[in-house]
């Protein structure tokens, strides 16, 4: 049982004293320096960034910050237009995602026999190892003008009908929001899921025997048994999947559209905030570069801030869990 | 009474069909869901694949970079594929060996002390930062300063994989057991070079693996690239000095032009892509399978 | 619309409890301690998990309204044996139980058999106590709901009257709402068998219920198992001689049979009669070995 500090030897002092050999304590040193320099990164990030950022926000101020006038020609960079893609595109990809996730998880677990999840678990890794940018060419040469046409049927299906219409009614383009949607929730669903997994995996076996000791069927045994104990840990591995919805650039510069509006058109193209930085960087300059790297403080900052939270939830889930 | 009375045949049949139905219909929507999630993975390999494997060639690997307006059979992204393996292969040498010692911080002398849990939770947030914002970050503290050069991208993408390899690393770390340690403390080794000689050994399959996996994430990332490199068309093999490319960043320039033999291009450099991810992931499971000696 | 419980089921039972004489203890010479009707009947059966023969060739019948208690040192299989009673065995990959058990003259692997319905009517409590994260009062409901019972005022009577057969409702019914897992371990394993008897079954089996509880639970749960065994059968696990003479009825002792040529192993009942005779007169030498503290 290895308790020792890092300030204590496990091992013996030494026949000739009680100091360390030089090269012993220089290798801690160096392995600490690595380990702080997580946090060192993270506070540069945070620092540098706003920096670079601040000219945008001392020229706009709070509430311009937030106005959704956005016109790099007038010099005006009002920023509500991209939150509001951000979150209507990683809305829906949660919307899409979780249920598939949650299903996967599931199946992995309590149905397929240990034997035939390993295929299973492969075809997800494969999944997660597609590159966004990838994703982003097949969206926009593949699969935007393929969903034109049933967006465009929908469309005409719907219009004028008071709540569909709104939503689902035209116009509507193949790179819309909800193409972005669709597309990050292909790309979100390998991280629910193995995040789900590992938590389905902390309830006790007992649990699950006690449930079927009292004659219930599967379903009944994990509404009963699996979900008390995960349904914590499973929120949190949503919104790992939120935040990386959020943050993901790529495949949504590719397809969402990039005209930035706030509408509830669902089919209608639209922005975000790394899909802009992404299309606009190459060009610009003074203010209109400061406003894309304060849009990209400003994902940080919201990540982070998820990325907190799913994270705290997810370890005091398992944590508990196994304690029980 | 001893005899066993006449007794009623039990009923041991289905319970209310309802449930049964209720059970099967849940299990149905499982299956479903997995079904459902390999119709755009198949989409996506099938599409790359046929659009990509025509153009595919030893000469597109290595050929230049035309432009856009000319056909496919012109070129190729033979800089792209030079750019990629620099700058991720610099990435990697940055990444691991720095991912490996924090992890060995965090395991071996850290233990459960409250730094080390810090260090840990914090690593675990930092998996979650977009890689759009590493890219904005390399820009301000490096390109605004340095230019647009290789080892700039190579930066951003170090900072993507270290928090994976760190986490990772630990991972395998804590599962070799203490037994091991311990004896080797009994000899009069110092904690260095048990970490370096008996525990770092023992992790090695599962460290590598995972090593493998973030290389393989960070190739296929184009975000930080965007602002650190540049995206040009020449092969520069010098890292250090301006502009680079690399595939991933071809693909995305590519990928919104409406020229015909610059989607070509794109779709060749995404197979290529797709087949070096591919490789990693599966010789990280292979590694993981028969290498490692502990866990798994 | 809820569906009726099962009238017949419970009006029987209670018919059984009111002719059935107060005293259980036998007076010399009894055969039996119950109505004498057969609940469990193995003829020969052999339990394999795979292709390891858990168990071989075991013969028992257990009685209506006994305790009956499995003995034996570790590996013998007693619980094997114990959870094929319930088709919990069924949950293990590879397992097969091999010749004819039946329940109540019902083949329990029959074709048409459902291991739900079966583990409705044959209960079981576990070595550690497992109550869900949920309150006390869900726990308790979690059977009754399942069964389609959702009538607010039949659920509340139901968990009244289990708890108050699990000799707990004094303690708990003004917390009904808590979390279970606050409670204490012997409160905890109550709970678990007032959730067992909640779905009302026709027979509760036990694991070594009290082998994780301190002299003071057990004894409680052991004064439980007396109490309720007019109404129930039990059939009980326990590494615990002592504890089997004071609430058993009739004792089933395991071995372990070893192959010397082929290095293999299985549990074997050896033998399996009145618990009295059991320990006070055991026939075969192993019994005795193992009741006088020889062996195990």
């Amino acid at each position: 049982m290895s308790t020792a500090t890092s300030n204590q030897q496990a091992g013996p002092a030494g026949a000739l004293g009680k100091r360390r050999p030089l090269g012993d304590r220089l290798f801690q040193i160096l392995a600490l320096a690595a380990g702080l320099l997580v946090l060192a990164i993270l506070i540069l990030i945070a620092v540098t960034t706003s920096q670079q950022a601040s000219s945008w926000f001392s020229a706009e101020g709070l509430s311009g910050v937030f106005s959704t006038a956005w016109n790099p020609s007038t010099n005006k960079f009002g920023a509500l237009g991209f939150v509001y893609g951000t979150a209507i595109s990683s809305l829906i990809a949660i919307i899409i995602a979780v249920p598939l996730s949650l299903g996967i998880a599931l199946l992995l677990t309590e149905v397929v026999p240990r034997r035939w999840s390993r295929p299973i678990v492969y075809l997800i890794d494969l999944l997660a190892v597609v590159p966004s940018v990838v994703w982003g060419l097949w969206g926009i040469l593949v699969l935007a003008p393929w969903l034109q046409k049933i967006y465009t049927s929908i469309g005409n299906g719907v219009k004028g009908t008071p709540v569909l219409g709104s939503l689902f009614g035209p116009p509507v383009s193949g790179a819309s929001f909800f193409t972005a949607g669709l597309i990050l929730a292909f790309m979100i669903t390998p991280i629910i899921t193995s995040l789900s997994r590992e938590v389905i995996a902390t309830v006790p076996v007992i649990d699950r025997e006690g449930a079927y000791a009292l004659g219930a069927t599967r379903w009944e045994m994990i509404r009963g048994a699996v979900w008390p104990h995960s349904q914590a840990g499973i929120v949190g591995s949503i919104l790992l999947g939120l935040g990386r919805a959020m943050g993901e650039t790529i495949a949504a510069a590719l397809v969402i559209g990039s005209s930035v509006q706030i509408t509830s058109h669902l089919f209608a193209p639209g922005d975000s905030m790394p899909a802009v930085i992404a299309n606009e960087f190459g060009e610009a300059s003074g203010t209109f570069r400061a406003a894309l790297i304060g849009l990209g403080v400003l994902l940080f900052a919201l990540t982070i801030i998820i990325n907190i939270i799913a994270r705290s939830v997810v370890a005091r889930s398992t944590r508990r869990s196994r304690g029980a | 009474m001893a005899t066993t009375p006449q007794q009623p045949a039990v009923d041991l049949r289905e319970p209310a069909s309802w449930r049964r139905t209720k059970n099967q219909i849940m299990t149905v929507l499982m299956v479903l869901a997995m079904l459902l999630i390999l119709v755009p993975l198949v989409f996506v390999l099938y599409t790359v694949i046929s659009k990509g494997a025509g153009i595919i060639s030893g000469q597109f690997l290595t050929a230049s970079i035309p432009p856009n307006v000319l056909p496919a059979s012109i070129g190729g992204m033979g800089p792209a594929v030079v750019g990629t393996l620099e700058i991720t292969g610099l990435a990697t040498l940055m990444a691991v060996p720095l991912g490996v010692l924090g992890a060995i911080y965090l395991n071996e002398y850290g233990k459960n002390n409250l730094l080390s849990r810090f260090i840990g939770f914090f690593a675990d947030v930092m998996t979650g930062v977009p890689s759009i914002v590493m890219g904005l970050f390399i820009f301000s503290i490096w390109t605004l300063h340095f230019g647009f050069n290789g080892v700039g991208g190579a930066f951003a993408l170090a900072c993507l994989m270290l928090p994976v390899v760190i986490r990772s690393s630990q991972q395998m770390l804590s599962l070799v057991p203490d037994p091991l340690r311990e004896a080797s403390y009994a000899l009069g080794s110092t904690r260095s070079r048990v970490t370096l000689t008996v525990v770092l050994p023992t992790a090695i399959g599962g460290i590598v693996s995972g090593a493998l996996l973030a290389v393989a994430r960070a190739a296929g990332e184009t975000a930080p690239l965007l602002f650190t490199i540049l995206t040009v068309t020449t092969t520069n093999t010098d890292v250090f000095n301006g502009a680079n490319t690399a595939l991933p960043a071809q693909i995305f320039a590519n990928a919104s032009s409406p020229y015909t033999g610059a989607q070509a291009r794109a779709w060749g450099a995404a197979l290529t892509l797709i087949v070096i991810a591919f490789i990693l992931l599966v010789v990280a499971r292979f590694i993981t399978a028969r290498f490692t000696k502990v866990g798994r | 619309m809820e569906p009726t419980p099962e009238p017949n089921v419970v009006a029987e039972r209670q018919a059984r409890a009111a002719a059935r004489p107060q005293d259980t203890r036998p007076q010399d010479g009894a055969e039996s301690y119950g109505s004498g009707t057969t609940i469990f009947d193995a003829n020969g059966i052999s339990i394999y998990y795979g292709s390891f023969r858990a168990v071989t060739d075991v013969k028992l019948s257990i009685y209506e309204n006994e305790i009956t208690a499995f003995i034996g040192p570790s590996g013998c299989g007693k619980t094997t044996v114990l959870r094929s009673l319930n088709r919990m065995n069924d949950l293990v990959v590879g397992a097969r139980v091999e010749g004819d058990v039946r329940y109540r003259g019902t083949p329990l692997y029959g074709k048409d058999v459902s291991p739900i319905a079966v583990r409705r009517k044959i209960g079981m409590v576990f070595q550690k106590p497992n109550p869900f994260p949920k309150s006390i009062y869900d726990n308790i409901a979690y059977g009754p709901r399942i069964n389609g019972i959702r009538n607010k005022k039949r659920l509340d009577e139901i968990v009244e009257k289990s708890l108050i057969q699990a000799a707990l409702w004094d303690e708990v019914k003004h917390r009904l709402k808590a979390s279970a897992l606050g409670l204490s371990g012997g409160q905890a394993q109550r709970l678990c068998i007032a959730r067992t008897l909640a779905v009302e079954p026709d027979v509760v089996l036990m694991d070594e219920p009290c082998s994780a509880l301190d002299p003071i639970a057990t004894s409680a749960i052991e004064d439980l198992m007396k109490e309720i065994k007019s109404q129930y059968t039990i059939v009980i696990v326990t590494h615990n001689m002592q504890q089997a003479t004071r609430v058993s009825d009739r004792t089933a002792f395991f071995s372990v049979l070893r192959n010397e040529e082929s290095d293999t192993r299985t549990g074997v009942l050896v033998e399996y009669g009145q618990t009295q005779q059991i320990f006070e007169d055991p026939h075969d030498p192993r019994t005795q070995a193992y009741v006088t503290g020889r062996m195990g």
